[in-house]
């Protein structure tokens, strides 16, 4: 029997990520997020969950940078996004859709980001070879992204998210997409590399079952306006197998944030028509 | 012998050849013996074993004038491709430009090239250089507006992700918009060279030179003047053939380039 660890969330790890009251209004009057207060530790697994137009990819991209909160601020490592590298520190998206370049091989596509940055070719090389077997695709180094299939596709993505070393993962619904079965493969090694690379995950998703089996902690979100709900803490150990998916814990989970979107649903009645 | 997999008809690559060879067949066919049956006179309509003949003959003229013509094609084409992909990169640079200088680009498209050609013809000395001028107009259009669309095609993603990766506008442009932009490009390519021949021809028969300098649109012309008809269809069949080879050559040339990767070129 493999000894299972209970993975502490002391409030005193360091803070990767500190969202502080961020919100985002677009020009037209549209409130897409709510101010939103939320920190994620250092080496944690959390899932942000809701709807679609909760503003949960909204709030991922303030968080990478790729968006500006309308108010308030967002730290990563006590930093704003854009010194991040001055620490030394690297964070990595990972798209819905793959994202690769169609005219481009798999070790073009997962060296990009290493090329954008200069790294040496030689030792660019290496770091490719490293990524692509982590995520198992060392045979497919000079295949077309076409020629392979949707959940290859999303591990290539993977691997370019992986070969710059980072230490954040923002990852927006990147399975949602895929087949069922090839959707809880892929989560089972995303555990597996989180705890390998030590990283701090920051995951996107629209399934419950997805949240409850991955995450330390589950960030509920709602739509009209995108708000946060409620933070349920999955506080179960890991590794998490196939087994951990049948059991009564995960169930009472999936039930109460089951119940906490629809409560949550059920507050603006008057958007359920459109919804 | 070994039989193959598939019947040697039901081979894609077999039909595109096989069947058009045969409806060319039948309306030749027809053609020739529509000529016979009805005797038409030669000055009227030609058969086409009399076109043929007359090619065969004249070879040595219309191939003289043949290469007239598709010099001033080529250059022209080239001229086309080097000016509206360097116009395109400009009005990607930055959309004030594009906006204030499409319009003109427009301008440039609708007004016949026939309406022009007579003031090119007297601003520029050098025949050659006017008709090259002429044709490269005529040609520009397309890849400008392709290339443009093609340059601005990129996926929003993966644009993002250039972005949050430091790109710089050089790695960008190269790396990204490049690349994506090949296939609208190729699609230009397509339709300008075929633009090119029209525009080339249109020219020779404005300016009208003869001699050495003679292009087949020359040779339809002073056909015409003699009532030597046949000779008309010959070169008039030179031109064409002229036309279809320009666009197989672009056709495989995009297939090269975009056969690997992208899905209009990729065979099922």
């Amino acid at each position: 029997m493999i000894p299972k660890e209970r993975v502490d969330l002391s409030a005193t790890a360091e803070a990767a990520v500190e969202v502080l009251s961020a919100e985002k209004t677009y020009p037209n009057g549209t409130q897409a997020l709510q101010p939103v207060d939320l920190r994620v530790a250092e080496g944690e697994f959390v899932t942000l969950l809701g709807p679609s137009g909760c503003g949960k990819s909204t709030l991922l991209k303030m968080i990478a940078g790729l968006l500006a909160p309308t108010d308030g601020r967002v730290l990563l490592w006590r930093k704003p996004v854009a010194q991040l590298k001055d620490g030394g520190r690297r964070l990595a998206f990972v798209f819905q859709a793959p994202t690769l370049m169609p005219w481009a091989g798999v070790t073009t596509n997962v060296r990009l980001p290493l090329d954008l940055a200069h790294v040496p070719r030689d030792e660019a090389q290496g770091r490719v070879g490293e990524a692509l077997r982590l995520v198992g695709l060392g045979r497919f180094a000079h295949a077309l992204p076409r020629a392979l299939s949707g959940g290859m596709q999303m591990r290539v993505s993977i691997a370019r998210a992986l070969v710059t070393h980072p230490n954040l993962l923002l990852m927006d619904e990147p399975f949602g997409a895929l087949d069922e079965i090839t959707r809880h493969k892929l989560d089972l090694e995303l555990l597996g590399l989180w705890r390998s690379q030590r990283l701090t995950i920051v995951f996107v998703t629209h399934s419950i079952h997805e949240a409850v089996f991955l995450s330390q902690r589950v960030v509920m979100m709602a739509a009209r306006p995108g708000r946060v709900v409620e933070e349920v803490r999955i506080d179960e150990p890991y590794p998490r197998g196939p087994d951990f998916m049948v059991s009564p814990e995960f169930s009472r989970y999936a039930k109460r944030l089951q119940d906490s979107l629809l409560r949550a649903s059920r507050e603006a009645p008057e958007d359920e028509a459109d919804a | 012998m070994s039989a193959p997999a598939v019947p040697l008809l039901e081979r894609p690559r077999v039909q595109r050849v096989v069947y058009p060879l045969l409806v060319a067949i039948v309306v030749l066919g027809a053609w020739q013996g529509l000529v016979t049956g009805l005797d038409l006179p030669p000055y009227l309509v030609p058969s086409p074993i009399l076109m043929v003949r007359t090619l065969v003959t004249d070879f040595p003229a219309l191939g003289r004038s043949l290469l007239v013509t598709i010099e001033i094609t080529v250059l022209a084409f080239l001229v086309a491709t080097v000016l509206g992909v360097l116009i395109s990169f400009l009005f990607v640079q930055s959309r004030a430009l594009e906006t204030a200088l499409f319009p003109y680009a427009v301008l440039l498209q609708v007004t016949p090239i026939v309406a022009v050609a007579p003031l090119i013809i007297i601003w520029v000395r050098n025949p050659t250089a006017s008709m090259v001028i002429c044709a490269a107009l005529v040609a520009l259009f397309p890849i400008i507006s392709n290339t443009t669309l093609g340059l601005r095609s990129v996926d929003p993603d993966l644009q993002s992700y250039f972005t949050m990766n430091g790109a710089t506008r050089m790695q960008s442009l190269w790396r990204l918009r490049v690349p994506s932009a090949l296939p609208y490009f190729f699609g230009g390519l397509r339709i300008s060279s075929g633009l090119a021949l029209i525009g080339a021809v249109v020219a020779e028969f404005v300016a009208g030179t003869g001699g050495t300098g003679a292009g087949l649109a020359y040779q339809i012309l002073q056909a015409g003047f003699q009532l030597n008809i046949p000779r008309m269809f010959a070169a008039l069949l030179l031109i064409s053939l002229t036309g279809v080879a320009l666009f197989a050559g672009m056709a495989w040339a995009s297939r090269r380039a975009l056969g690997a990767w992208h899905a209009s070129e990729v065979s099922t």
